[in-house]
């Protein structure tokens, strides 16, 4: 309650001298927005359904580049985990990989795709692939062995032993690396829609900058804080917290 | 009749007591099956361990000998306690039983035939139990018949069978962690039992609870296993248990594992360790192992003036 009130206060005051500032009209409006003028973006984005519309995509791309990247970096994880001389070799291009801004992938996907969604999927499979990969192959070197011997020793071997026991042992481990992935995926969606004009929210605050628009890039800014913001607090933050009530990690009992 | 039928029938692995871990367990084991063979006509024995050496490579790269030519055998049915010092190997030995480690030499035999691999005839409780967190107690006691394939009415009467018979019937849904110590061995057990395994291996499986829950689950497991007579190997540390239980006792030597020792245990059940009889093997067991935990002691000890 009392963090609650502190935030209340934190954020209107805030607003409050962003109001001050505007009134003061020390900048120009194309520069320094207004309050007001950016409650009116959002509210003109999403009357002519032009945010609408833009979410979806995003959204969508999102969500495909992202199973795709997490059936993707499972299948590597697990190749990863299977094979000594793989995990020596292709383990260190991984993670040496990992420090490469996926965006940087962009240039090499254009000329491979085109201008097509496929570029753009590619992007961010590129970006949270390497997360997953990682993250399975963590799981399984932190995650307890007691419970791949366990499963053996009831009758759990290949497919079935890694689907019903060394996943569901690994996923708290493994969590972390998704949630990661997911916020890099993010990342990679919204810079690749920037360069790479097709609709979705980086479009959407590229065309703001073209019409001298800051309000509206304000108010697209806004939107993919809470859209990043809501994904992590309602789905990673939930079934965090159901895995560890599940497996009675919570640090309430 | 030999004297190996004697009142407290002890059956040493060497004649001469004094000589006992002097490396003599081929000859223990031949007079091992000379020893049963007049109780029990020559049927195939459940459960065969012909001189199963193992050794590994330490960390700091020495060769060290864990296992050296065990040689036992379990009648189907018997219920065998192996007590030893900690280090003695005697969890490893259940884990070549159950097929998860390969011995360095020698053979694991099952109803004859050679064990290859991990398979629901042998299940093992571990002592940390390994029972899945993510799963409800329903589920986790239904893992091994899901992989197995059996169908899935059928599993829910097994379930509903074992479950009732740990007593645990009413927390079928709840997850392991909302559940004590002993209700969490209960749930080890019934989805140990649940497989229809042939063999039971049970390592150390009560070491972590109270002593009430211990004796409560003592009584639990011999109605058990009179109940659905399997062959039960239960490793433990504690002579007690072990003379409670064991239809035989058989005493690791500390570093390499060998059979110090075998006691047959043929004193009624309910065994109580007030009754003199029971008090007095429990005696003799403890003189054999205290002199093996002597050793590892001083290993200890004399390892560390070494540093």
């Amino acid at each position: 309650m009392k963090q609650l009130s502190k935030q209340i206060v934190f954020y209107s005051a805030l607003i409050a001298l962003w109001v001050i500032l505007a009134k003061a009209k020390i900048w120009p409006p194309y520069i320094f927005p207004t309050p007001w003028g950016v409650w009116d973006s959002l509210r003109a984005g999403f009357s002519d359904h032009s945010f609408w519309i833009a979410i979806a995509v995003s959204m969508k791309r999102m969500l495909l580049g992202y199973v795709l990247s997490v059936v993707m970096g499972m299948i590597l994880g697990l190749a990863l985990g299977s094979n000594k001389f793989l995990e020596q070799t292709l383990g260190g291009l991984l993670v040496s990989l990992q420090s490469l801004p996926s965006i940087c992938w962009l240039p090499l996907a254009v000329l491979w795709f085109g201008l097509t969604e496929k570029a753009i999927l590619f992007v961010v499979v590129m970006g949270s692939l390497l997360s997953v990969t990682i993250a399975m192959e963590t799981g399984r070197q932190q995650m307890p062995k007691i419970y791949g011997m366990a499963g053996r020793n009831l009758g759990a071997r290949g497919f079935p032993l890694f689907w019903y026991v060394l996943l569901p042992a690994s996923l708290p481990y493994i969590l972390s690396g998704l949630k990661q992935g997911w916020a890099f995926a993010w990342r990679s969606l919204i810079s690749g829609e920037m360069i790479f004009v097709s609709l979705g929210l980086g479009q959407l605050l590229m065309m703001g900058r073209d019409l001298n628009d800051m309000s509206q890039v304000i108010a697209v800014m806004l939107l993919i804080i809470a859209i990043g913001y809501m994904v992590d607090g309602l789905v990673f933050r939930t079934m965090e917290r159901r895995l560890q009530a599940r497996w009675g990690l919570s640090s309430a009992t | 009749m030999n004297n190996n039928q004697s009142a407290l029938p002890e059956t040493t692995a060497t004649d001469d007591p004094s000589m006992v871990s002097a490396g003599r367990p081929a000859r223990a084991a031949g007079k091992l099956s000379f020893m049963r063979a007049p109780q029990q006509g020559d049927e195939t024995p459940k459960l065969a361990l012909e001189d199963i050496c193992l050794s590994y490579k330490t960390t700091s790269g020495q060769p060290l000998v864990a296992l050296d030519n065990i040689r036992l055998q379990v009648k189907p049915g018997e219920f065998l306690c192996i007590v030893g010092p900690s280090g003695c190997g005697k969890s490893t030995l259940l884990h070549l039983i159950a097929g998860l480690h390969q011995p360095t030499s020698g053979r694991v035999l099952v109803d004859g035939h050679r064990v290859q691999g991990p398979g629901t005839d042998r299940i093992l409780i571990f002592q940390e139990l390994g029972l899945f967190p993510w799963l409800t107690v329903k589920e986790n006691v239904e893992f091994g018949m899901k992989m197995k394939g059996v169908a899935k009415a059928r599993r829910e009467e097994q379930v509903e069978r074992y479950l009732r018979m740990v007593h645990l019937s009413q927390f079928k849904d709840s997850y392991t962690h909302q559940l004590s110590g002993g209700m969490r061995q209960r749930v080890a057990l019934a989805r140990a039992l649940a497989t229809e395994p042939d063999v039971l291996l049970m390592d150390e499986p009560f070491a972590a609870l109270d002593a009430q829950t211990r004796d409560l689950l003592h009584d639990e497991l011999e109605r058990i296993w009179a109940e659905t007579g399997r062959t039960i190997i239960f490793v433990t540390h504690n002579v007690r248990e072990a003379v409670r239980l064991g239809d035989r006792v058989v005493v690791l030597t500390f570093r390499p594992g060998r059979v110090k020792r075998e006691y047959v245990m043929d004193m009624p059940r309910p065994r109580h360790i007030e009754d003199s009889e029971v008090a007095g093997a429990a005696r003799e067991i403890l003189g054999a192992l205290r002199e093996e935990i002597n050793k590892s002691l001083e290993e200890q000890y004399g390892h560390e003036a070494a540093i």
